[in-house]
């Protein structure tokens, strides 16, 4: 589900704006980070891990909105391959940052008080953490999708995808709209850093881990399709699980030979709109 | 002579005289330069000259040097035709994805190539009775009439003069020509009666051939293969490499590593945080000198009569 | 019965429901000078690129010199004596003039896959001729992305005609261009026509262009072919009026 949200973000990021974001995963990695910074500084405060999420989502998506602000929109006039390379460079800047800051150890938070149990389900025990997780992340696509496909704003953002210019000569203010949608895409990436905090390892490297990840299940799911990106997770968490079962040693390939077939035929995803090759 | 062939002949005979400096350091970074080098003016191939963005060449280099270093060790072969085999199956991996890769365009290329060759990463990760997984192929010796880094130095300089010389011909020929009409204006091209993804197939072979001669010199060079060459960092920072030097100048990957190789080499000796350093290089060249430094040297005046 | 350079029978595209040409027939003369007219939208270009393969048809059938072209790539086409300007102005903007120019010579001479020799000393003399052909002589060393909008133009002329094609689809020659700029292209344009005994088939909005030069017209609407004839048919054509004019007074 983690994987659901920054994909989401990234997924965002491309539909609106067009850059496909390699610094997704540095932005996840940051709130993840963010997370603990703020955590260690509310300790024993009730709502400290809901306080630092917050925290943390927030100031990812202002990081990234300022990012996109003044320097990735420098870029737009360029040729795509400029900001793609720019937010790569960002990749690189964000993960030496987060070792300089927090060193290269392993990092971890501590769950939620209400959270902390478990239920039993089926003759098992899932925490109750997961599946909260389980079920926001569904529960955010849901809420994406009725903005943009049931309010203005949603319809102003899905009109920047298709044609910015007009866009721009009927007086609206697109660079703006094209922060804010970055800023969320970032909001998404860093939320996800914030709620995995608890259940994985805080280390460097979580980053690039992510975003290959990532980019696979936007590519099959569709480059700017909400519930593509939903499918896309669910897809390459059964693929991933399938191909540990039977062929242990090939589930990598796998995810990667996944990601050609689509591209070679689907480029636009599953649930994404055909478009030119 | 032309002015390039001068250039040329020149820098090698320059690099030729390196070794009687004495200094094992700066034979070293010289094999390390001429081999990276190699590998950004073939992807160049692709990048400057087709405008085909390849997130994936690493993959050719990383066929070129297992092919080698297999050929010898397992097969038992002798090192030119392993090393002739590394070259083409560099450019037959670069066919076979090509293939693929050609039909579709921009983003949706650069994402193919990198798929590609993470399947590739992903083989050479896991094949462990073949390529020894994750430790690698260890104990990669010099070839028996190459055995001492000097030796191996000329034959570096050697093999990579002669690969720059043919692909500057390729480059200057009337199908070098049309890759770059291709790279201008792809629609355009297929009405002067040329099949676009048939010759952005041909460029996709070539620069595959290259980067296989580039991974085979490397994988005896470092005594040692690892997945890592392929895994999709490497294929970033000879990316990185040829932007530095200047992708719209035949010689600017080459610059491009050697400014780069010889920073890296620098920086690392007194700071762990390479990374930050590289990217913010990138940032710059994105930022201010989107020509690079070939290309900012010549918008220079000084060399305004150069280029006349 | 002179033999007919382009055939077209029944052409038909749709895009995702909406009819751009439908049932569109007729054909071309060896030689002759044809326009296409119609109002905005009407599927002029759609049926250029239709003719040039650059989009499949839904149906029907095209030949160009008695050969079936009609699924063929654009490539081959071209290498059969098409050639075509676009409406939006395509050339190869980071070479210079002369390198776009003989960038076409070298694929018509069949040079195209040649990896070894220096291309700069190639064709040297059948690019100069086409260049003064155009009008551009002086302009060879200049970087053709930062000519002027005319100009560009020009060039994009010459290219096409660098394949020495048979017959040329040129597509709004005059788009954009002042009345002197018009005059001198049109000027240009009918020269080389009748110079090398080329077919020509354009569109155009400059009515004063098409009735000054056409020997046929060809109106197209809603991607319908509603009347074909000579200048003076097609000045006096009732539905032709009515589309252009709206309901005669």
């Amino acid at each position: 589900m983690f994987l659901f949200l920054i994909a989401s973000g990234l997924s965002l990021i491309f539909g609106i704006l067009r850059v496909l974001n390699f610094a997704h995963g540095s932005l996840y990695m940051v709130g993840a980070y963010l997370t603990y910074f703020f955590a260690s500084h509310f300790i024993d405060t009730p709502g400290q891990f809901w306080w630092a999420t917050i925290l943390a989502s927030l100031s990812v998506a202002i990081v990234g909105g300022f990012l996109e602000r003044f320097f990735l929109s420098r870029l737009y006039i360029r040729e795509e391959l400029n900001q793609l390379l720019f937010t790569y460079a960002l990749v690189l800047i964000i993960s030496d940052f987060a070792k300089i800051i927090w060193g290269t150890g392993q990092l971890s938070v501590s769950r939620p008080a209400i959270l902390k149990g478990a239920v039993p389900l089926m003759g098992q025990y899932f925490p109750e953490y997961n599946i909260f997780i389980l079920i926001l992340g569904p529960a955010i696509a849901l809420l994406f999708w009725l903005i943009l496909h049931r309010t203005r704003w949603g319809r102003l953002i899905r009109a920047a995808a298709l044609d910015r210019e007009m866009l721009g000569s009927l007086g609206v203010n697109v660079s703006w709209l094209f922060t804010i949608v970055f800023s969320i895409g970032a909001w998404l990436a860093g939320l996800g850093g914030a709620l995995v905090s608890p259940i994985a390892a805080i280390v460097p490297g979580m980053d690039v881990e992510i975003i290959i990840n990532a980019f696979i299940v936007v590519v099959i799911g569709g480059l700017g399709s909400f519930w593509g990106t939903l499918l896309g997770a669910l897809i390459l968490g059964q693929v991933t699980t399938f191909g540990i079962l039977v062929l242990p040693r090939l589930s990598m390939v796998f995810i990667y030979v996944l990601m050609a077939v689509v591209l070679i035929l689907r480029p636009w995803g599953l649930l994404g709109k055909p478009m030119q090759r | 002579m032309s002015k390039e062939n001068r250039f040329l002949v020149i820098l090698t005979l320059l690099l030729a005289l390196l070794p009687l400096s004495e200094s094992r350091f700066y034979v070293f970074l010289g094999t390390d330069i001429l081999i990276m080098g190699l590998f950004a003016v073939s992807l160049n191939l692709l990048l400057g000259y087709t405008g085909l963005v390849s997130f994936g060449q690493a993959a050719y280099f990383g066929v070129g040097a297992y092919t080698c270093a297999l050929l010898m060790k397992k097969a038992s072969l002798i090192f030119p035709i392993s090393f002739l085999a590394a070259a083409v199956f560099g450019a037959i991996a670069a066919l076979i994805i090509g293939f693929f890769c050609v039909q579709l365009t921009k983003i949706y290329f650069a994402m193919l190539t990198l798929a590609f060759s993470q399947i590739v990463w992903a083989i050479a990760f896991k094949w462990n009775s073949l390529t020894g997984g994750d430790t690698g192929l260890i104990g990669v010796n010099f070839p028996a009439y190459l055995d001492s880094p000097t030796r191996f130095y000329y034959f570096t300089l050697g093999v990579v003069v002669l690969s720059l010389y043919l692909l500057r011909r390729v480059v200057n020929s009337p199908f070098g020509r049309i890759l770059t009409t291709i790279r201008e204006n792809p629609e355009r091209t297929v009405f002067i009666g040329i099949n676009v993804k048939f010759f952005q197939l041909i460029s996709f072979m070539i620069s595959g051939f290259f980067a296989g001669i580039a991974g085979a010199l490397f994988g005896i060079f470092n005594h040692s293969i690892f997945p890592d060459f392929i895994f999709w960092p490497q294929s970033a920072e000879v990316l990185i490499m040829s932007l530095l030097g200047g992708i719209y100048n035949f010689f600017g990957p080459l610059v491009g590593a050697a400014v780069l190789l010889y920073l890296r080499m620098q920086v690392t000796s007194f700071t762990q945080y390479w990374p930050l350093i590289l990217g913010t290089i990138l940032a710059l060249i994105l930022f201010f000198f989107p020509g690079g430094i070939v290309g900012f040297l010549k918008s220079q005046r000084i060399f305004a009569k150069w280029n006349r | 019965m002179e033999p007919m350079i382009l055939h077209i029978e029944k052409a038909k595209k749709s895009f995702e429901g909406f009819v751009a040409v439908s049932g569109v027939s007729f054909s071309v003369k060896k030689g002759e000078i044809c326009s296409l007219i119609g109002p905005n939208g009407a599927g002029k270009t759609t049926l250029f690129n239709l003719i040039t393969g650059h989009i499949p048809v839904d149906e029907g059938k095209l030949a160009f010199k008695g050969i079936d072209i009609t699924h063929m790539p654009p490539h081959r086409i071209c290498r059969l004596g098409m050639g075509r300007s676009f409406q939006r102005t395509n050339i190869f903007p980071r070479l210079t003039v002369f390198q776009n120019i003989q960038a076409a010579v070298l694929v018509h001479r069949g040079e195209s896959l040649n990896f070894f020799k220096p291309v700069d000393s190639l064709f040297r003399e059948e690019t100069g001729a086409i260049l003064q052909r155009v009008g551009l002589k002086e302009y060879g060393d200049a970087v053709s992305g930062s000519l002027s909008y005319g100009f560009q133009k020009q060039l994009e002329l010459g290219i096409a005609l660098a394949s020495d094609p048979e017959l040329l689809l040129l597509d709004e020659p005059t788009a954009g261009m002042s009345a002197q700029e018009t005059h001198q292209t049109i000027d240009l344009i009918g020269r080389i026509t009748r110079e090398k005994g080329l077919t020509l088939l354009f569109t155009e909005h400059d009515m004063e262009v098409v009735f000054s030069i056409s020997e046929r017209i060809l109106v197209l609407h809603q991607g319908r072919l509603i009347a074909g004839g000579s200048p003076e048919e097609i000045r006096n054509n009732p539905d032709v009026r009515k589309v252009y004019l709206g309901e005669a007074r």
